[in-house]
């Protein structure tokens, strides 16, 4: 639990940062989809063009997490 | 690190990257690499590239030797395969003037990825080639060269540089903040997310399977008692999160082809 001197358990100290850095993404990722599930339903018919539109804007936003991640293991 | 330390009989090791540097099943010793020692010799993720492409070089052979009219079950779904590619892929995002010579590519990289992303999942191998980050840099080394060399191709070197540093529609003094911020996420940046977003995906999700998988039998076997409830619980969401990892490996196999698809339709975009 305790967070010690030496290096191998500060691997630790940086996965909870980069819990908290993956909080930011997921709201977005969120919004994302909460938006594309919407639209959807006000218009079916435009479902095809949302969804390149979507997956583009959750991929962009995942790069965040993604980056936070390698990160955490390289620093 | 144990939370509960004095109840523990051994110690619990966390998987780390470390549990990724498989060793080499032909050949042996190390070398050198910029202070770092290398395995010298052929290593699992190496073997698995190259089945991925026999086999998906085989499949999809196999299913257009015939070329019927009435398709059989193979070929109906070599057809269905590429035609989702082509449709949702080609024609929706490159636009319908110029994606036809991008299919053949398109096409083979998306099953290409799929089947080593796959390989994570199939049972004996279960290891996904991409969770070593080399084996992705090559693949968006080859789609970086592909869009820009389109793009050259087009509008000219400085047409091109041009297209994708200067965006449209803005002018005066916020063009000197914002063609290098454009210059670096249009050429510098994108190859290196593209590259990242698949190799942590796969890298990520398979560190999650050993740690589930590891931790339930360390539940199970050496603490005992009533934590073999939990251990066991620990296997079930095992399972689970392989469903999911099923799941992702598609959607990044999708996500990996569709930016490449972006990547060259913004290339060949006239001037808005």
């Amino acid at each position: 639990m305790a967070i010690e001197g030496s290096l191998g358990d500060l691997g630790n100290l940086n996965m909870i940062g980069y819990g908290l850095a993956a909080i930011g993404p997921g709201i977005g990722i969120g919004l994302i989809f909460a938006a594309y599930i919407s639209g959807v339903a006000r218009q079916p018919e435009a479902q095809s063009r949302l969804q390149s539109i979507a997956i583009l804007g959750f991929a962009l936003a995942e790069a965040l997490a993604i980056i936070g991640i390698a990160l955490a293991f390289v620093l | 690190m144990s939370l509960v330390t004095g109840l523990v009989q051994a110690e619990f090791e966390p998987p780390s990257p470390a549990d990724f540097d498989l060793p080499a099943v032909f050949g042996s010793g190390t070398f050198d690499f910029l202070g770092q020692a290398q395995v010298a010799g052929v290593t699992k993720p190496m073997i698995q590239i190259v089945l991925a492409a026999v086999f998906v070089f085989a499949l999809f052979y196999l299913a257009s030797r015939k070329r019927a009219m009435v398709p059989g079950k193979l070929q109906f779904a070599g057809e269905e395969a590429y035609g989702f590619v082509r449709n949702s892929l080609g024609r929706d995002i490159i636009g319908s003037h110029d994606f036809q010579r991008f299919v053949p590519y398109l096409f083979a990289l998306f099953f290409f990825v799929l089947i080593n992303n796959l390989m994570a999942t199939i049972p004996v191998i279960q290891f996904p080639t991409f969770s070593r980050s080399g084996m992705v840099y090559s693949l968006a080394l080859m789609s970086w060269v592909i869009y820009n060399a389109v793009g050259i191709q087009k509008h000219g070197f400085l047409g091109y540089l041009k297209l994708q540093s200067v965006p449209a529609g803005v002018g005066g003094v916020i063009l000197l903040l914002l063609v290098p911020l454009e210059f670096m996420s249009n050429i510098i940046v994108r190859p290196v997310t593209l590259a990242l977003r698949l190799f942590a995906n796969m890298f990520a999700g398979h560190l999650l399977l050993i740690l589930f998988a590891l931790g339930g039998e360390y539940l199970v076997k050496e603490m005992g008692g009533a934590y073999i409830g939990v251990g066991v619980l620990a296997w079930v969401l095992f399972i689970l999160v392989a469903m999911l990892e099923i799941l992702i490996q598609f959607l990044q196999a999708y996500v990996f082809v569709l930016l490449n698809a972006m990547y060259i339709q913004g290339a060949l975009a006239d001037e808005h």
